[in-house]
C-alpha cells in the first residue's frame, strides 16, 4: 500500500502543537489551538490539510506563514474553472518539440524517428505546472492549492494522485515520484461540495472568525501603534456587527482595514458616530452598510 | 465495525493507559458513526494515529487533532463536540489523563464547597460571571447552580435538556440578562450596544456550560454510550423542514445561503462548460504566418453563451407553512446571489414578488411584505394550483424562454380543485426546464388531493425536497 509508505515516513519538522502555535506567531501568524494541532498533524502524518471558512479568515495566509516559519519555497496552484492537466501538472512544450522536429530535417537526414521521438519527450521539453514543480523540487517546498472549490468535480481527481501518493504520472517519461513529503494546503471557500475522495484524503481544518481575544491580539500584531483600548472597542463592534444578518460578514482583513482607518483619522475613542461614518471600509454592501449604520443609531444615549 | 477494532489494536502499543483510551475511542467512533455522520476506515486509521502524535496532557489539541481526521465537514462539528465531550471529558480520569479543565475550578472562583450557597449567592455569582465573561466562574456557577437545582434522579433515561431547563429557569438567568441588559442601555451609545451584545453571547455560553454539567452527570450515572444514544438528534442536513424549531431555523438560515450560492455557481457554470469553442479555421491559418506557415497556435472560436433564468413558483400556503418558510428563505438567498431570479408566490392566486425580495433588507422584511403585500388570494385562502398555474401561464407564460429554468416548490394538494395540468404542460413547452420539490414524504404523494403525478409528467423532475441533504443532492445533480 503506498499510502502507507507516505504516512510510515512521518516528517518531524515540529516538535508539539504548541511548537508550532509560537513558531506561527513569530512569523506575525495568531494561531489558535485547533490550527496549531492541525498544520502539526499534516506533518506528522504526512497529509494534506483541507482548510475551510468564510473569505478573509486567514487561510491563504496560513500556508504562507506556514512555509516562511520552516524556510520553505510555497509553490501555489490557484484553481479556477477550466483548470485542466496542462494548467496544474505539466505541459509538453509543443512549440519546442516542432522547432526541434523542423531542425532535424533541416540539419540531417540520418536520425531515425525512434531517437527523435525519445528526445522531444524529454525533460528539457516538459513544462512543470505547480503540482509538478512542488513534486520534483529538491528543497523544501509548501503546496498551497487554493480556492480547490473552484474547479470542476472532475477536475478534482486530477488532485488525488497527488495528494495520497505524492507522485505524478507522465504516461512518456514514466511516474515522478516526491524525493521529501511537502507541505500541502488545499484551501475552500465552500461554494460547492468537494467529493469525498478527496475529503478522505485530507486533514479537515475549519477556520471560523476568531474569537473576541484572538481577533483583539490580530489587531494589536497586525496595526502597529494602535492603543488596546480601541483595539478593544474595534473588535467588539465587529462582533457586534457580524451578529447581523448581513449578506457579506466583515472579515479579519477588513477589521484590520478598519483599524488602520480609524488610526489614520486620529480617531482615539470609537463612538456610534465615527463608526458610522467608517462603515464602508467594513462593509462591502451598501444594503448592509445601512442595516449596520441603523443598528449603530439605535444605540441608546 | 471489525476493521475498526482490529485497526485499533494493531496501532496500539502494549500500554494499558493507550488501550483504554482506545476502547474508548471505537466506541465513540461508533457512536459517531450512528450519529450519521460519515466516518470511513482510512479515517479511523488517521484519527489513532494521530493518537499516537498528539500529546495526550492537552485536551484542546487531542479534540481539534480528532476532528481533523474524522470530521469533515463543518456541519457535523456540533454532534462530534457533544460526543467527545461525553466520551473524553469524564473518561479522561478513567484512562489516566489529568482532568486539566476542571482542576482548578474549586479553588479558582467558587467559594469553599463545604457549605452549600445560598439562592442569593449563586445568583450574585451567576450575575458576576455573566458580568465579567470569566471562564472558571463560569464554570463554577454551572457546576452549583446544577448541584441545587437540577434535582437529578439517578437512573432516568433521559436526555438532559429537561434538567438544563430546570437549571436556567430556577438560577432565574433570562432576569439576569435583562438587568444586565438594562444596566447597558444606561451605559448607552457604541458602548452599551457592544456590551449588551456580549453579555447575550455570555449567557449562551453558561447554557452551554450547564449542558455540559448535566451530560457529565449523566455520564457519571448511566456511562457514556447511553447518555450519547439519549441525546442524539438529527443532524442539521436531516432535520426535515416541517419540524424545525426556532433554533434550527435560524441554523437553516446560515446554511441556505452558500446553498443557493451553490446553485446559482451551478447555473452560471453551465454557461462556460466547454470553455473552447470550434477551431477558427481562418484566425489559425492567419496565426501561423507569423511561425512559416506551420500550424502551432490553434485558434478556437468563443462558445456562445447563453444567459440562464430562474423562476421560482413557491405554495406559501398553510398547509406547507413550515416549508414555506424555508421556501421563501430559499426564494430570497437565491435572488441576492442570482440576479437573473424572478420570483412567485402562490396559494389560490399568484403574484410576482421578485421586486418585494430584492427590496427587503433581510429575510423578517421579505416575509412581512410578501405576506402583506403579494396579492396571493383569489377567492378563499386555499391552495388551488389549477388555477394560480393556469393564471400564471395566462399573465407571465409568453416571458417564458428556451433559456428559463423553473422551479416549482409545493406538495401539489390541491383541494380537490381542478388540476388543469395544462398549464404546466404550456410552461414545459415554453421553458427549457422544469423542477417540481416536494416537501412531502415520498409515499405521500398522490394520496388524497395530492395530484402531483398530473404536474409530474410534464416536468423535467419532480424531487421530494424535506431536508438539506434532499436539497443538496437535488442541487448538485442538476445537470
Amino acid at each position: 500500500m503506498a499510502r502507507m509508505s507516505t504516512t510510515g515516513a512521518p516528517g518531524t519538522r515540529f516538535e508539539s502543537p504548541e511548537a508550532v502555535k509560537d513558531a506561527l506567531g513569530g512569523v506575525g501568524y495568531l494561531a489558535d489551538t485547533s490550527i496549531a494541532s492541525v498544520v502539526f498533524l499534516g506533518d506528522r502524518l504526512g497529509k494534506p490539510v483541507l482548510v475551510e471558512g468564510p473569505a478573509g479568515t486567514g487561510k491563504t495566509q496560513l500556508a504562507k506563514s506556514v512555509a516562511e516559519m520552516t524556510g520553505a519555497r510555497l509553490v501555489r496552484l490557484q484553481c479556477y474553472e477550466g483548470l485542466d492537466e496542462s494548467k496544474a501538472l505539466y505541459e509538453w512544450n509543443y512549440k519546442k518539440q516542432l522547432l526541434r522536429i523542423q531542425a532535424e530535417q533541416v540539419a540531417s537526414e540520418d536520425e531515425s524517428w525512434d531517437e527523435l521521438e525519445q528526445d522531444i519527450f524529454s525533460e528539457p521539453f516538459l513544462m512543470a505546472r505547480p503540482l509538478l514543480e512542488a513534486i520534483r523540487a529538491t528543497d523544501p517546498v509548501v503546496l498551497l492549492v487554493d480556492e480547490v472549490d473552484r474547479v470542476e468535480v472532475e477536475t478534482e481527481a486530477l488532485l488525488l494522485e497527488v495528494l495520497s501518493d505524492y507522485q505524478v504520472s507522465v504516461p512518456e517519461m514514466g511516474t515522478v515520484r516526491a524525493t521529501q513529503v511537502p507541505l500541502v494546503f488545499l484551501t475552500s471557500n465552500n461554494t460547492r461540495e468537494l467529493s469525498e475522495a478527496l475529503k478522505r484524503r485530507c486533514l479537515f481544518l475549519h477556520i471560523d472568525y476568531p474569537t473576541l481575544e484572538r481577533e483583539r491580539e490580530i489587531v494589536l500584531a497586525r496595526v502597529p501603534g494602535i492603543r488596546a483600548a480601541l483595539a478593544d472597542q474595534i473588535v467588539r463592534t465587529v462582533a457586534l456587527i457580524r451578529g447581523l444578518e448581513l449578506k457579506k460578514a466583515p472579515s479579519v482583513s477588513e477589521t484590520l482595514d478598519w483599524a488602520r482607518t480609524l488610526l489614520l483619522l486620529g480617531v482615539s475613542e470609537l463612538d456610534a458616530a465615527s463608526a458610522t461614518a467608517t462603515l464602508q471600509v467594513l462593509l462591502k454592501h451598501k444594503t448592509d452598510i445601512e442595516r449596520a449604520s441603523r443598528q449603530l443609531a439605535a444605540a441608546p444615549s | 465495525m471489525s476493521t475498526t477494532a482490529g485497526a485499533v489494536t494493531d496501532a496500539s502499543g502494549a500500554d494499558e493507559v493507550a488501550n483504554g483510551l482506545l476502547l474508548t475511542f471505537s466506541h465513540f467512533v461508533e457512536e459517531l458513526r450512528a450519529a450519521g455522520v460519515p466516518v470511513s476506515t482510512t479515517e479511523v486509521l488517521d484519527a489513532t494515529e494521530a493518537l499516537r502524535h498528539l500529546p495526550v496532557e492537552d485536551r484542546a489539541a487531542l479534540k481539534a487533532g480528532m476532528a481533523a481526521a474524522l470530521v469533515k465537514q463543518e456541519g457535523h462539528w456540533r454532534a462530534f463536540d457533544t460526543l467527545f465531550e461525553l466520551f473524553f471529558s469524564l473518561r479522561a480520569r478513567l484512562a489516566g489523563m489529568e482532568d486539566t479543565e476542571g482542576a482548578g475550578v474549586e479553588g479558582g472562583g467558587g467559594p469553599d464547597d463545604a457549605r452549600p450557597l445560598t439562592q442569593s449567592e449563586l445568583a450574585q455569582m451567576a450575575l458576576e460571571a455573566l458580568l465579567n465573561g470569566d471562564e472558571r466562574l463560569m464554570a463554577a456557577v454551572a457546576r452549583a447552580a446544577v448541584e441545587r437545582y437540577a434535582g437529578m434522579e439517578p437512573g432516568r433515561p433521559v436526555g438532559g435538556s429537561y434538567y438544563v431547563f430546570k437549571t436556567l429557569r430556577q438560577l432565574e438567568a433570562e432576569a439576569l440578562l435583562s438587568r444586565l441588559l438594562a444596566q447597558a442601555q444606561e451605559t448607552g451609545g457604541l458602548e452599551g450596544l457592544t456590551q449588551a451584545d456580549e453579555y447575550r453571547r455570555r449567557l449562551a455560553q453558561l447554557r452551554a456550560e450547564v449542558e455540559g454539567e448535566v451530560h457529565r452527570r449523566l455520564v457519571e450515572d448511566r456511562g457514556a454510550e447511553a447518555v450519547a444514544r439519549a441525546t442524539r438528534r438529527p443532524l442539521p442536513e436531516d432535520v426535515d423542514f416541517m419540524h424545525l424549531g426556532k433554533e434550527e431555523l435560524a441554523a437553516l438560515q446560515r446554511t441556505i445561503q452558500p446553498l443557493a450560492r451553490k446553485l446559482a455557481v451551478q447555473m452560471a457554470r453551465k454557461r462556460r462548460r466547454g470553455h473552447q469553442g470550434r477551431l477558427d479555421f481562418r484566425a489559425t491559418v492567419r496565426r501561423s504566418l507569423s511561425t512559416g506557415g506551420v500550424l502551432v497556435d490553434p485558434r478556437f472560436k468563443a462558445p456562445r453563451r447563453s444567459k440562464p433564468e430562474l423562476w421560482v413558483l413557491a405554495d406559501i400556503s398553510g398547509s406547507v407553512a413550515a416549508f414555506a418558510r424555508f421556501t421563501l428563505q430559499l426564494v430570497y438567498a437565491l435572488s441576492s446571489q442570482f440576479s437573473r431570479t424572478r420570483a412567485w408566490a402562490f396559494i389560490d392566486g399568484v403574484d410576482e414578488v421578485t421586486d418585494l425580495l430584492r427590496g427587503a433588507d433581510d429575510m423578517g422584511a421579505a416575509v412581512h411584505s410578501i405576506n402583506t403585500q403579494a396579492d396571493v388570494i383569489w377567492t378563499e385562502g386555499h391552495s388551488d394550483y389549477g388555477h394560480a398555474l393556469s393564471e400564471f401561464v395566462g399573465r407571465w407564460g409568453r416571458e417564458l424562454t428556451s433559456r428559463t429554468t423553473v422551479l416549482v416548490l409545493g406538495d401539489a394538494r390541491n383541494n380537490y380543485h381542478p388540476p388543469q395540468a395544462w398549464a404546466v404542460a404550456g410552461m414545459a413547452q415554453r421553458a427549457r426546464n422544469i423542477w417540481w420539490l416536494n416537501p412531502e414524504p415520498r409515499a405521500y404523494w398522490d394520496t388524497g388531493d395530492s395530484v402531483l403525478a398530473q404536474y409530474g409528467v410534464h416536468c423535467t423532475g419532480v424531487d421530494e425536497c424535506r431536508n438539506l441533504r434532499q436539497l443538496r443532492h437535488f442541487v448538485e445533480q442538476l445537470p
